[in-house]
């Protein structure tokens, strides 16, 4: 199990991407002004903690060769029926479990389309992308709740022992380190690879590739879900239109983190280090007042450069070593 | 019993109990959590020359919106004035939490003066309370935080003001009496729902009894969202006398669709418009009158309060006054809110005289 | 093809079109919003209904071009924007400039955008869902640092270039001609010209395709290339309609874009569905937008109708994806 483990930790690509990481945060703390602070470490964290939440169920599901565009969504309906719960008068502690609970159910109704309609999820979650922001929508209108409790509020933006790192990251590292555990030192995780590669082999070797599958969408929305908690806390709103556009952030970061969108390909690691990095390279851009046009190119072709790059080198490689043994 | 329904059978009771403890008590609304008043305090020293080489950092609700860009422009005439050192920044869609980012960057940066209008009044708090603590001075502009999250508000016109003169505006053109429509921007926009709240308790007057709003649409401040629903509103209230858009980007939309339709000079429409996008319609006919204030005027306020306020002329209470350049004296009001004064009306007969 | 009476075969071939249950959900629509509002079928609210719907259509005939062959095109909303601002900008600085060249112009710069996708995806070998990503995300920076908060407004521009968008021939709008222009020529490509054909074969199975001789590489670039020209095409469109521009024009429109092409019949994975459908699924979501502002149903109930309608659109396909596959294998063993 350890061996596997080390081989998962020292895949290529990861790698590449943590020296990455390390020389932008190098370089940005030398040169950017106001960088390297224990004030920013705290901002730049709390702005990647729903990403880097996401985008650990989006790893697995992306891994068997699926995807879930709906996860925005699913986070944005779940802040809305949480401040409409709230309104209601339901107690804060029931209503953070219901709407995990809903995250859940939403993510079922996909994992249903899914495996037992057997459509394909890239159609499926762009319906329900629209789909449950139009819900949203339907359930908070043109409302914003922005009454919850003053100590939950800061609560989501506080940090350990008034230090640097706020308490929402490190209890992010939990569900990091079960979903890192369970895709990287399980046989299940190992039968999402199998399931990547080639579904049907997987099938016919005694995989129950529907039912994992289901499973990973059900386990995306209640992600979604507890994200939105956290976004909602966070910025003190329950809106119908909280982060919307953010499925696009959270499959860059993912793709960036070396998941092959075929399936088969990719570590938990090597996502949390693309969170990270388009977080670091963001939040030092910002810091050195870049616009926000720029940074949205500087986004994108990061996102292309983190594809074309390993086929490139790859085809490289292929034609040297063609040419070595010609 | 299997493994499988083993498993199923102890998650059942695991989210059960989780319910139960969760539902036993608890936090519920009211129970009277909330922030302690973030008021200014110290004192304010009135005689105290404006600080030389203040950082100050326009951020808008969106960047690249033309209002927007016209607002911060005289935010920059200001800054230049009193010899500070200006910057705009700002998202690129004008959503809630998307300024968050840009106020922390900012702090991080040790700006002296945050100028900002909020997406949302509520989103922003946490962030604008931290970025005081560490000693920003933040004056927001056209569309307001919670009071107790910035030191002055700088209104474009008072509220009560922009609704009366909308209202009336609409009336004259309609005759008095007969249906209407709004034309809002996004829905959970601050100004535009106190400006609708109020032209309602407005027309609740005798003299505009007559007068009847059927419903608000919302174009999003989104042009051909404005365009499809001004379509929509004609088509569904066949009988609509004026429709009422007090947003630059609605009115433009409306009077677009309009002076093209079988509408034009049937329906009134009136709004808050700048001159440039409006002038074509007035001379066409379409619009007869329409207001605004000078977004270039809100800037260059909000700019010199920031000023006043980083160098401790004034805190942020009521009753103390300031300077603002060219546009002269002005006082505080009740909850740190500045008013820039009343609307201005544009018609045919002085369209031509202004430029943005 | 039914080798039976041809008239029995093409109205075989008619009823199971997946075209014609788009038109029939379309009628049930506009039957319905009529019978609660009469001037719902008024002309101007025809005209409006087609005006409104030409934009989409344009963009939805192009994004049909790839998906066919199993790509996407995300980027076609950020495309639109760069050409509309282009056009605006183009046409107040250059007035006397022909709406015939700004149109060519316009296109021309679609199509070189079209040209990065496609090279990326074909060259680079590279998913065009992470490529079109990529691309949505650097066009709309290109856009916005090039517009940097200016608006061009309809005043700034030619009369000539606006009456695009509002002049009609014998009552019908010149943007709903050009659509379906547009609709006309690519469905006739696609159903009649090889490249086009071959364009089905790769998204059915691009294995057998590139092993059978089909250059899929340039094919693919072709189509993306098409598929920007249209969104180019779309942005001057826009231009002409709107009158004011600003770089945000055309921001999220490509969730709609893709919605209509799969409501209209065009398969997600590729190898079916055809122009015409996607135009009526353009048509369908435009006229559920305005029959509920009509019918005054809560705005925000269109976009989880849309949701809905995707996923009982996806839903439809795979059941007739299914019969179909049922019928052939029963078919040929009766064959044999």
């Amino acid at each position: 199990m350890t061996r596997d483990a080390l081989r998962a930790v020292s895949t290529r690509w990861d790698t590449v991407l943590l020296v990455v990481l390390a020389a932008v945060v190098v370089t940005a703390g030398l040169l950017v002004d106001g960088f390297a602070s224990g004030r920013n470490l705290q901002f730049l964290l709390l702005d990647v903690v729903a990403i880097a939440l996401i985008a650990l169920p989006l790893t697995l599901i992306v891994i068997t060769g699926e995807i879930d565009l709906s996860v925005a969504s699913t986070l944005g309906l779940c802040s809305a029926v949480m401040g409409q719960l709230w309104v209601a008068g339901l107690s804060l502690e029931l209503v953070v479990v219901l709407v995990v609970g809903l995250g859940a159910v939403l993510g079922a109704v996909n994992a249903v389309f899914v495996t037992r309609f057997a459509l394909p999820s890239l159609a499926v979650t762009i319906g329900t992308l629209a789909a449950y922001r139009g819900l949203a929508f339907v359930v908070l209108g043109d409302q914003a709740v922005a009454d919850f409790p003053f100590s939950w509020t800061t609560a989501a933006s506080s940090t350990v022992a008034d230090g640097s790192v706020p308490w929402a990251a490190v209890v992010t590292l939990v569900p990091a380190v079960v979903f890192g555990v369970v895709l990287h030192a399980t046989p299940f995780g190992r039968s999402l690879y199998a399931m990547g590669n080639n579904a049907e082999a997987a099938a016919f070797s005694g995989i129950r590739v529907a039912r994992a599958k289901f499973w990973l969408f059900v386990a995306s929305g209640a992600v979604s879900g507890l994200a939105g908690v956290y976004w909602t806390l966070r910025f003190a709103s329950a809106r119908a239109d909280n982060a919307a556009g953010l499925e696009l952030a959270v499959v860059a970061a993912v793709l960036l983190g070396g998941v092959s969108i075929f399936g088969g390909r990719g570590t938990l690691l090597g996502v949390l280090a693309g969170v990270l990095l388009l977080g670091a390279v963001r939040n030092a851009l910002q810091l050195a007042d870049v616009a926000a046009d720029t940074l949205d190119v500087v986004t994108g072709g990061l996102l292309i450069a983190s594809v074309v790059v390993p086929n490139a080198v790859g085809l490289a490689r292929t034609r040297w070593r063609r040419r070595r043994t010609a | 019993m299997s493994q499988h329904q083993r498993t199923v059978r102890v998650g059942l009771i695991a989210v059960l109990a989780l319910l139960v403890t969760a539902a036993c008590g608890g936090t519920t609304r009211g129970s009277g959590d909330s922030p302690t008043s973030n008021r200014a305090t110290g004192s304010a020293n009135p005689d105290a020359a404006l600080v030389e080489g203040l950082d100050v950092a326009f951020l808008p609700k969106q960047v690249n919106n033309p209002y927007f860009t016209v607002a911060d422009g005289g935010g920059k005439a200001a800054t230049e004035e009193f010899k500070g050192s200006y910057k705009e920044v700002g998202p690129s869609e004008a959503s809630a939490s998307s300024q968050v980012s840009y106020i922390n960057t900012l702090s991080q940066q040790q700006t002296d003066v945050i100028v900002t209008s909020a997406n949302d009044p509520n989103a922003i708090c946490g962030a604008l309370t931290s970025a005081r603590q560490a000693g920003a001075k933040v004056v927001t502009f056209d569309s307001d935080t919670k009071p107790e999250c910035r030191d002055v508000f700088v209104n474009q016109a008072t509220a009560e003001g922009i609704a009366k003169n909308q209202v009336e505006l609409i009336s004259a053109q309609i005759g008095g009496a007969g249906k209407i429509a709004i034309l809002s921007a996004t829905p959970n926009a601050t100004n535009q729902n106190a400006w609708i709240e109020l032209m309602r308790e407005e027309l609740r007057k005798p003299e505009h009894a007559g007068i009847e709003i059927v419903t608000v649409a919302y174009g999003n401040d989104d042009d051909q969202k404005s365009f499809q629903e001004t379509q929509g509103l004609l088509r569904s209230y066949p009988d609509l006398k004026g429709i009422v858009s007090p947003t630059t980007v609605g009115v433009a939309a409306a009077a677009r669709y309009l002076s093209t339709s079988e509408y034009k000079g049937k329906v009134a429409l009136t709004g808050l418009g700048t001159p440039n996008q409006m002038r074509e319609f007035v001379k066409d006919g379409t619009v007869e009158a329409f207001a605004l204030w000078n977004p270039a005027d809100l800037g260059y306020l909000a700019a010199y309060a920031g000023a006043a306020l980083a160098s401790g002329r004034i805190t942020g209470a009521a009753g103390e006054e300031f300077e603002a350049g060219k546009l002269g004296e002005y006082t505080i009001g009740a909850d740190g809110v500045v008013v820039l004064g009343p609307p201005t009306v544009f018609d045919q007969g002085n369209i031509d005289q202004f430029d943005f | 093809m039914s080798g039976r009476g041809s008239v029995v075969g093409v109205v075989r071939r008619f009823w199971s079109a997946r075209e014609s249950g788009i038109v029939v959900a379309l009628v049930l629509l506009v039957l319905v919003t009529t019978v609660d509002s009469p001037n719902f079928l008024s002309p101007q609210s025809v005209r409006d209904l087609l005006l409104g719907a030409a934009i989409l259509v344009v963009l939805a005939v192009g994004q049909t071009v790839v998906v066919i062959s199993r790509n996407i095109d995300l980027s076609v909303g950020s495309v639109l924007g760069l050409v509309a601002f282009a056009t605006g900008k183009l046409l107040s600085s250059a007035p006397a400039t022909p709406t015939a060249v700004a149109v060519l112009l316009g296109v021309g710069l679609g199509a070189v955008c079209g040209v990065v996708n496609g090279v990326l995806v074909a060259a680079a070998r590279v998913p065009a869902l992470v490529i079109t990503l990529g691309t949505l995300y650097a066009f709309r920076g290109v856009d916005h640092s090039w517009a940097r908060g200016e608006q061009i407004n309809a005043s700034d521009m030619p009369r000539s270039f606006l009456g695009l968008g509002t002049w009609t021939v014998l009552g019908v709008p010149v943007l709903a001609i050009i659509a379906l222009t547009v609709v006309l020529a690519v469905g006739f490509y696609l159903r009649n010209y090889r490249s086009g054909r071959e364009l089905y074969a790769i998204g059915s199975e691009p294995a057998a395709a590139r092993l059978s001789g089909i250059p899929v590489g340039r094919r693919v670039f072709t189509s993306f290339v098409v598929c920007g020209a249209s969104a180019g095409l779309a942005g001057v469109l826009y231009a002409a309609r709107f009158g004011t521009v600003d770089a945000t024009a055309g921001t999220g429109i490509e969730l709609q874009v893709v919605a209509a092409a799969v409501v209209g019949g065009v398969a997600i994975f590729g190898g079916s569905g055809s122009a015409y459908g996607a135009a009526l699924g353009a048509l369908l979501l435009t006229t559920i937008g305005s029959s509920l502002a009509v019918l005054r149903i809560n705005p925000f109930w269109q976009q989880a109708v849309v949701g809905g309608l995707i996923l009982a659109a996806i839903g439809l396909d795979r059941l007739l994806a299914v019969r179909a596959a049922n019928r052939l294998r029963g078919r040929s063993s009766h064959d044999a």
